[in-house]
């Protein structure tokens, strides 16, 4: 246990190279999911916040639980899609980190909205009225509202970082968790707590609790400067 | 501007008639003042008038075309610069960006407010806020205006600023309709007075005669409580 303990501080304090490369990794393919959450899932809440069509509760419905999908269907579904017989199999994108941020981009992305969607419905409960009246059309009025609650937002982008950081079935499934490509920081844990390389495996935790730490906390610096200078 | 008109107008939400039969002839021009007592009807009869409320039946005439601006009660401002929310309303004018920035300080400077254009309007007071947002009505130079209580949160000096700019408004060709508890407001800036009371218009008239000698019991009891006379004599 000890010996666990001083190889686990060795590697972290020599930065490891096993270890910068599985961290790099997984904060490349999280942002990379992330970012393409936030473009699908913030115009998708503030269009379900706005517009008034018949369905609309059911879509919200199904959108409010998709935020609990499980990982690992999401990387099985994936999977039979990228894989070579499915319908995108030709783009070569199983066991890429290609595929690693499709999945988690699905992950991220229904969280956002339905986030947003909440965020953005209450700013239009208190905007919506004097926005119609200014006479501003609809996607017009969606990107106001956007803009309104782009501090609330930041919980949401965050709150999708964390989903995605910290999943491990998705990026399993499509990943494959190949050594140096596709090894993740929770695929990696996983596999050497198998293997016995407990140091390994600490190591990778504390780095994987260190980076949600600073994240977020980088976040919440920036949105309190911004919220200070502009309401 | 031609007038505006509503005919036996029902406004039914949730299941209550919040206008039971409303009937309004507004004129073209000046400045028209809507009173009555808490929960009359007024607001509604804005919102009514300005699209954003559907009434349940009869019949609604506001002039095609016209261009209308609406300074609500509660004064709704996005988290941006005092600019930002001024130039909200000049967005769906799609004129020049010279002319919108441009536009955009007289309106600020028109209230007051030029020095604070780039501070965040929901930090504002609740009187500053209602500045602004009749900044913001100004800058889009509407053909019609309505305004719900426009100087309830005013100091007399801005009080007095507010009030200068409608009758400026008005006398450029404006219509304003004017929502206010301040009889003596009322009596300042308005040619012509509408009563409210429980959704539908018990009184319009001249504004002093209605004012001094209410012919119906609904007015007479709303004026009596609001107004001392001796304030209204003291306005004019
Ligand atoms: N969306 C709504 N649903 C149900 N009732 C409403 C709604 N909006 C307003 N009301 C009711 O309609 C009545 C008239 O409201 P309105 O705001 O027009 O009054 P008002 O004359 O402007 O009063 P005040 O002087 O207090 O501003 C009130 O009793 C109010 O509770
Ligand atoms: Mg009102």
């Amino acid at each position: 246990m000890t010996e666990t303990l001083h190889e686990t501080f060795a590697r972290l304090t020599t930065l490891d190279r096993d270890v910068v490369a599985i961290a790099w990794l997984s904060l490349r393919v999280s942002l990379s999911a992330v970012a393409i959450g936030l473009l699908l899932g913030i115009p998708l809440g503030a269009f379900l916040a706005v517009a008034r069509f018949r369905g609309r509760p059911a879509i919200v419905g199904l959108l409010n639980a998709f935020m609990g999908l499980p990982p690992v269907i999401v990387g099985l579904v994936l999977y039979l899609v990228l894989s070579r017989s499915g319908p995108f199999g030709p783009l070569g994108l199983l066991f890429t980190p290609g595929a690693m941020v499709a999945a988690q981009a699905i992950l991220a992305t229904p969280l956002v909205a339905a986030l947003t969607r909440q965020v953005i419905a209450d700013a239009d409960d208190h905007l919506g009225e004097q926005l119609r009246s200014l006479g501003l059309s609809a996607p017009r009025r969606a990107m106001v509202l956007i803009y309104d609650t782009r501090f609330s937002l930041v919980t949401a982008a965050l709150a999708a970082f964390g989903r995605a950081i910290s999943e491990i079935g998705a990026v399993l499934v499509v990943g494959g968790n190949i050594d140096g490509h596709t090894r993740t920081m929770t695929t990696a844990i996983s596999l050497e707590t198998q293997k016995g390389d407990l140091s390994l495996a600490l190591a990778l935790g504390i780095v994987l609790i260190a980076l949600v730490i600073t994240v977020n906390a980088v976040a919440a610096v920036l949105r309190g400067h911004a919220a200070r200078a502009y309401g | 501007m031609a007038g505006i008109t509503l005919t036996d107008i029902r406004l039914i939400l949730n299941g209550t008639a919040i206008l039971d039969g409303l009937s309004l002839a507004i004129p073209p021009g000046g400045i028209t003042a809507l009173v009555g007592p808490n929960g009359a009807g007024k607001s509604a009869t804005l919102r009514v008038i300005d699209g954003l409320l559907v009434p349940t039946s009869g019949g609604l005439r506001v002039p095609g075309g016209a261009r209308r601006a609406f300074v609500f009660q509660k004064p709704a401002l996005i988290r941006g610069s005092a600019a930002a929310n001024v130039a909200l309303g000049l967005a769906p004018l799609k004129r020049p960006r010279a002319e919108r920035v441009e536009r955009t300080h007289a309106a600020l400077a028109r209230v007051g407010l030029a020095h604070r254009a780039g501070d965040p309007a929901t930090r504002f007071s609740g009187g500053e806020q209602q500045r602004l947002a009749l900044a913001r009505a100004w800058a889009a130079r509407p053909d019609l205006l309505l305004l719900d209580e426009p100087t309830a949160n005013l100091d007399p000096g801005a009080t007095e600023l507010v009030e200068a700019l409608i009758a400026e408004m008005a006398a450029e060709g404006t219509k304003v309709v004017l929502v206010s508890h301040n009889l003596a407001q009322v009596a300042r800036l308005a040619a012509d007075v509408i009563v409210l009371a429980r959704g539908r218009a018990v009184e319009h008239g001249p504004t002093r005669p209605t004012l001094m000698s209410p012919r119906t019991p609904e007015a007479r009891a709303y004026f009596d409580g609001e107004l001392p006379w001796s304030s209204l004599a003291a306005a004019s």
